[in-house]
């Protein structure tokens, strides 16, 4: 992992500091509201519904177990027991005092962690592969990049104010678990034809009010370049992108308004004065963040322990959760574990202050000190020796954390919404709940296979339902909650948007809606076509006439 | 015509809270003052507004009514969401931190 240099250091303790003082003038009635706010935002302190929540940064996703443990003590000092992991990779305390926030952010340095650039319009928490440097199927490790982008947009003078929001993804894999078509600016790794791996540079996508898929504009960027090419698209935006609307300030407007194929001209006649000029990058300074992320130290191991394959045998429930919990390592012996923080009726992402100590002691025990965050809201031991699979297959069941739904119809993503969030218009979570309950036969699940559901208690889309297979929006109509169902969305390399299926449906009658789809797909489904093909083959319509034919 | 409240969120811990008949910021939707809409409740507002830089975040007025209980409740599900706290339970720690 990367770990701080004075600098870093520095920086980190010094807004600190900064903040500890806004928040005493704050509390001492010096500074008003308005003034505090940007500055509490600054320092990712939202005000919500019920309290103050404070958005943590977990950059790419990766946390060592200390800096776990950290986030546990925070949950159970500062918090009620328990963070809530989002679908930007961060985690969220919903109950923090404004007079603690200082500590806290103290507390968080001591462990190379912080706050910074969770909220405002500034270039976000850079987000990646949640199996980055351990996929088998990668080609190379994002998190070099996303350091490198980290490093480069901390602060950055000038894209501290830009138009809105600014979010990065980055995969080093074909198989894109990053959803990068759907960031402001998507970075897919890949070779060109000289074997050279170099970045796919996607902009304007995104999902929120208006959703759209981003569009190409380099299909090859040579990486000594990374930076200056993305110092190129910011300026476009930031000298172009609309400050009169909120609702039309992101990048993906601007591109949608000029066009791709003027963006992309535009950004390289900006690029034409960045290029070879001080943002290109250091060989020298690159690897030296690549040794960060250097493969630690296997142990030779075993790639078929007989203990496992004797346990799959002896164990249906351990069989099951190594078919969905388990993926290939690209290093023989190994295997990368996810915990499903989704059991059967309980709160996406959620986890407590005792499940955070217990999964960091596991992942020093099983996992090389190394855990990660997934967008989809789970968490994830990335080294883990094939033989102790039996072991801790038993230790995460023990912690209700070895739920076999992983990329099932239960793997539900689900906002905050109503229960926490000041801009929900409905509940996101007691649905979440009801249809994991609703389908919590594992055997069903497996049978139904990979189904992605992902709920939003807004517009604003954190829940990314716009992206998936089934997608939900609560809506607010005459003071009820409704919720707009949308079929067909996926976030992977064939990102596409769903399609809303018709009228919304009252709270009560939406977990029986899922069901008749669910039911429709596998009456029409082809052998073990997974659901995104079938209603990519079949289209909406015989959904939407098992779902209003009674209407 | 409709009863309001004035509620806000208090200032050091971000709590939410309502404008008493004594002045005082309680918990308690149902220790809340409801005057009626209109300009009562926009001079009550106003009043909180000068009086309460300090103590408490971005006071506004809801609607409030009396309940199935017959007590006072708010009339939008958002607001007796966030008078009543998250309607789903969070998950409980198993406890105590490790000295």
């Amino acid at each position: 992992m990367y770990a701080y240099d004075s600098y870093d250091r520095t920086l980190v303790m010094e807004r600190v500091e900064q903040f500890r003082e806004q928040v005493t003038r704050r509390l001492a009635g010096q500074i008003g509201e308005e003034d505090f706010k940007p500055l509490r935002l600054m320092n990712g302190l939202y005000l919500q519904l019920h309290a103050y929540m404070l958005r943590i940064a977990i950059p790419y996703g990766t946390l060592n177990t200390a800096q776990l443990r950290k986030l546990a003590h925070i949950a159970r000092r500062y918090d009620r027991g328990y963070g809530h992991f989002t679908t930007r990779q961060n985690i969220q305390f919903n109950w923090i005092k404004l007079s603690d926030a200082p500590d806290i952010l103290a507390e968080l340095a001591e462990v190379e962690m912080h706050a910074i650039q969770t909220s405002g319009n500034c270039i976000r928490n850079v987000t990646a592969d949640h199996f980055a440097g351990v996929a088998a199927d990668e080609i190379e490790d994002p998190r070099i990049w996303c350091e490198i982008i980290r490093q480069w947009s901390t602060f950055h003078p000038e894209f501290s104010f830009l138009p809105r929001k600014f979010k990065i993804a980055v995969t080093g894999a074909p198989h894109d678990r990053a959803a990068v078509k759907v960031h402001d600016i998507g970075l897919r790794m890949h070779r060109n034809a000289a074997g050279d791996t170099g970045f796919e540079v996607i902009v304007g996508g995104g999902q929120g009010r208006t959703p759209i898929v981003g569009v190409t504009i380099r299909d090859f960027l040579p990486k000594q370049h990374l930076l200056s090419y993305l110092e190129a698209i910011l300026r476009v935006y930031n000298l172009l992108g609309r400050r009169d609307n909120l609702y039309k300030s992101r990048i993906k407007i601007l591109v949608a308004a000029v066009g791709a194929g003027k963006f992309a001209e535009m950004v390289e006649a900006q690029w034409a004065d960045l290029k070879d000029g001080e943002l290109t990058l250091p060989a020298a300074e690159v690897a030296r963040i690549e040794a960060a992320f250097a493969p630690p130290a296997y142990e030779p191991a075993d790639p078929f322990p007989p203990e496992v394959i004797a346990k799959r045998a002896q164990s249906k429930d351990f069989a099951r959760w190594m078919r969905s919990n388990v993926a290939a390592h690209r290093q023989p012996g190994y295997a990368i574990v996810t915990l499903s923080l989704k059991p059967a009726g309980g709160t996406p992402g959620d986890a407590t202050a005792g499940q955070m100590e217990a999964i960091a002691d596991l992942a020093d025990a099983h996992s090389l000190g190394e855990i990660r965050v997934s967008h989809v809201q789970n968490l994830v031991l990335p080294h883990v020796k094939r033989s102790d699979l039996p072991q801790l297959w038993e230790a995460l069941q023990a912690l209700d954390l070895a739920t076999p739904n992983i990329g099932l119809i239960g793997d539900i993503i689900a906002c905050p919404g109503l229960d926490y969030c000041s801009l929900a218009n409905a509940r996101s979570i007691p649905l979440a709940q009801q249809l994991s309950a609703r389908f919590a036969d594992p055997e069903r699940q497996q049978r139904i296979g990979e189904l992605a559901i992902k709920i939003s208690g807004c517009i604003n889309a954190c829940g990314h339902h716009h992206v998936g297979h089934i997608g939900i929006l609560g809506v607010d109509k005459k003071g009820e909650e409704f919720y707009q169902v949308t079929l067909g969305g996926s976030a992977d390399e064939n990102a596409s948007l769903g399609d809303i299926v018709g009228p919304a449906f009252a709270a009560d009658r939406v977990v029986d809606a899922v069901e008749q789809v669910v039911e429709t797909y596998l009456g029409i489904r082809q052998d073990s076509e997974r659901f995104i093909d079938t209603y990519r083959r079949v289209g909406i319509a015989p959904f939407k006439e098992k779902l209003y034919a009674t209407h | 015509m409709a009863d309001q409240m004035v509620t806000a969120n208090r200032l050091t811990d971000g709590a939410v809270v309502f404008l008493a008949a004594d002045g005082s910021w309680v918990e308690r939707l149902a220790a809340g003052q409801p005057v009626p809409e209109g300009e009562a409740a926009a001079a009550q507002l106003k009043r909180a507004e000068a009086a309460t830089r300090n103590e408490v975040v971005a006071p506004y007025l809801i609607d409030v009514g009396p309940g199935a209980d017959g007590g006072i409740t708010a009339l939008r599900y958002r607001e007796r969401i966030r008078a009543g706290g998250p309607s789903v339970p969070w998950l409980a720690d198993s406890g105590a931190e490790a000295s």
